[in-house]
């Protein structure tokens, strides 16, 4: 034991000796919370559009000015032009365009269908969507405006309708950072593990004093316990600095429990650092290390969910994801964060976190040889 | 008395390159062993079965009485190394790194600092320093501190001296002449043929073949031929004219002069003569005593 703790000392007055690591430790967590978080959405706002109106009637000015009053629209341009109006969305100057046919307005008084055109810029094949989503429900506004003005016309008729009224749980104002922030803490956690650790055992091999180790009594798991332990404490500190600048720079809800994030995310941290340790063992450089290390941080972060529901992916990239463990912290840190999960609710993930933390530690200590 | 190392028929290739060849040999208690050779040689390969580093692919490397590829954890108790690239840690201060091996060790500096205090002394002026920011002779001070630090049986010591000016090279054999008395094993390897005379014994190994094993004064008597020093002031063209000579066996650069040896070992006039007609009319020519160096070169030849 007293190896172990003389060993975790060491690495300690290393990592706080070297002037960068030391405040970039703290440093770069603060800065990626500040940054990503408020800067990562898919929300839609001032979608800019460009009009064809070859109806000039009070029906498609109606529809115009309701357009431009929601948020999500901004007219950018109007024209009577069609090649015009393409040359705009080619260069980027609108992202999509609205043609009202004339007759437009003759059509809707007289009771026959309106018709409309409307061209998206879908090299972005989510945001095409959304805005043709978003279209689609001013114009049912719009619709259900002009079905009310026949109404008050016409009230002998009665109409038929549903109403339905809609409840968004977890996150009632569909504020898009407190889906993203819990995401951006689990790569704050995940690159502290994956990188740090690894780096710092390179290091040693290539500086040699690896060798001066090796001759020593000092035992395997001693050696890899002591790596481990430095990089899961400074994890854990960058978490709970997150959550901080989560509060008060963002006030963020936490519904769940603060000590079962930190238990997960420690159980998180030992199986990301035993990857690591792992590659590690098969690296001799530095840069041999980073470009291994840095390809499986992005496989897994991208896969993890952040940005793309888990469940739409194809089968396959589910079945890795059971061995991925971003993936789980992910679903865990959002769960317990933004719903007030409790341990049972996430008790498959937490196994399964377990399950490859012991795994992937067993895999390190093994292939570390003090003897080639 | 026992056989601090027995190595027989240790064999180690990478791939194609055969690093050592049938290396047998044994060290006794007490005595300083020393290896030299060129590098490349296999001197580091070699320490690096000694130390449990490496894995010989045959042959029987027997240490303080057990197996090295078995027991490699007892060993490790009782074997102090000294790699020939300064591996301590250059972010540590001189204190943190002594105290560091200590402890890995399970001991103290307490304990053993009698063993280290004459070469420790020399660098504790400087015990809050960062490792990296020593002077050559200091690392190896401290080097050689942290490697007696648990007080091994065996202390094996890889080129210790390369890099280090003259005077600190002294010093250092001094230290190790030193530390006969509490009983410890030196191996120690070098390029620098000078310092051969301050091992007991010593093995000359190239291209991992050892070529002799004996005492220093031995294997300077084993030269077998009669040696001269040649001085001119040009020695560049001396040494030219000396090889045209078909009596001259070996001609190699020493230092300020040229050691020849001849074919038919006389002792006459016949090469001066030789050196005044080809135009070298300021010859110097002295017969020797063989140093190391010189029978070393002979080996290699013959090898």
């Amino acid at each position: 034991m007293r190896t172990v703790f003389y060993l975790i000392r060491k690495e300690f007055i290393q990592i706080f000796r070297n002037k960068f690591i030391s405040k970039a430790v703290f440093g770069i967590p603060i800065l990626q919370m500040l940054i990503l978080v408020p800067a990562i959405t898919f929300e839609l706002k001032n979608v800019k559009l460009t009009i064809i109106d070859k109806d000039m009637t009070s029906e498609s000015r109606g529809l115009i000015s309701k357009l431009d009053g929601s948020t999500f629209f901004k007219v950018s341009s109007s024209t009577f032009s069609e090649d015009e109006a393409n040359n705009l969305l080619h260069r980027n100057k609108c992202s999509m365009i609205l043609q009202i046919p004339s007759g437009f307005g003759k059509d809707i008084g007289t009771g026959k269908q309106g018709k409309l055109l409307a061209t998206f810029d879908a090299v972005n094949a989510s945001s095409a969507q959304l805005t043709w989503a978003y279209l689609n429900g001013v114009i049912r506004d719009y619709n259900t405006d002009l079905i009310n003005k026949n109404i008050t016309t016409n009230p002998l008729v009665p109409l038929p309708r549903i109403q339905v009224t809609n409840r968004y749980w977890y996150n009632e104002m569909l504020n898009y950072k407190y889906y993203m922030l819990p995401g951006i803490l689990v790569i704050l956690v995940t690159a502290i593990g994956f990188l740090l650790a690894g780096l710092n055992m390179v290091r040693e091999k290539e500086i040699g004093t690896i060798e001066q180790i090796n001759v020593t009594p000092v035992r395997k798991y001693h050696f890899i316990i002591a790596k481990m332990v430095p990089f899961l404490l400074i994890g854990l500190t960058d978490l709970a600095l997150g959550l901080v600048i989560g509060k008060l720079a963002f006030n963020i809800p936490f519904e769940g429990s603060i000590l079962l994030l930190f238990l997960c995310s420690s159980i998180f941290l030992v199986a990301v650092l035993g990857m690591a340790l792992f590659i590690s063992t098969f690296s001799g450089t530095q840069q041999q290390y980073m470009f291994v290390a840095f390809f499986c941080m992005i496989i897994f972060i991208l896969m993890s969910g952040i940005f793309t529901p888990y469940e739409s992916m194809p089968m396959w990239a589910q079945d890795f994801n059971l061995i991925n463990p971003v993936a789980y912290l992910m679903r865990i840190n959002r769960m317990v964060m933004l719903k007030g999960s409790t341990i049972s609710d996430i008790s498959r993930e937490l196994y399964s976190l377990v399950l490859i933390a012991i795994g992937f530690t067993t895999l390190a200590v093994r292939r570390y040889r003090k003897t080639a | 008395m026992i056989n601090v190392v027995e190595s027989s028929d240790i064999a180690k290739s990478f791939g194609p390159i055969m690093a050592l060849d049938d290396i047998s040999f044994s060290v006794n208690e007490s005595e300083i062993f020393g290896f030299i050779g060129p590098d490349g040689a296999g001197k580091t390969t070699l320490f690096r079965i000694i130390t449990t580093l490496l894995l010989p692919d045959k042959g029987n490397m027997k240490v303080l009485g057990m197996n090295a590829t078995t027991h490699y954890k007892e060993l490790r108790k009782n074997i102090g190394y000294m790699p020939g690239r300064f591996s301590l840690y250059q972010d540590l201060s001189v204190e943190e790194n002594l105290n560091f091996y200590a402890t890995v060790f399970g001991t103290t500096v307490e304990e053993n600092y009698n063993l280290i205090s004459d070469i420790y002394s020399h660098i504790e002026p400087f015990k809050k320093r960062l490792a990296g920011k020593l002077s050559g002779g200091m690392k190896q001070k401290l080097a050689l501190s942290c490697a007696l630090i648990h007080k091994p049986r065996l202390l094996i010591l890889d080129e210790p001296t390369t890099g280090v000016d003259a005077v600190s090279r002294s010093e250092f054999w001094d230290m190790l002449n030193k530390l006969r008395q509490y009983n410890i094993t030196i191996i120690v390897s070098t390029p620098y043929m000078d310092e051969a005379i301050r091992c007991d014994r010593v093995a000359l190994i190239q291209n991992g073949k050892i070529l002799s094993i004996d005492t220093p004064q031995k294997i300077r008597a084993g030269f077998s031929r009669k040696l001269f020093t040649v001085k001119a002031i040009e020695k560049y063209r001396l040494i030219k004219t000396l090889k045209k000579n078909p009596e001259v066996m070996t001609a190699y650069p020493f230092g300020d002069s040229i050691h020849v040896t001849l074919i038919n070992d006389s002792s006459d006039n016949s090469l001066f003569e030789y050196l005044v007609k080809e135009g070298i009319s300021d010859a110097v020519i002295q017969e020797a005593e063989a140093g190391i160096e010189d029978r070393f070169l002979e080996l290699m030849e013959k090898a």
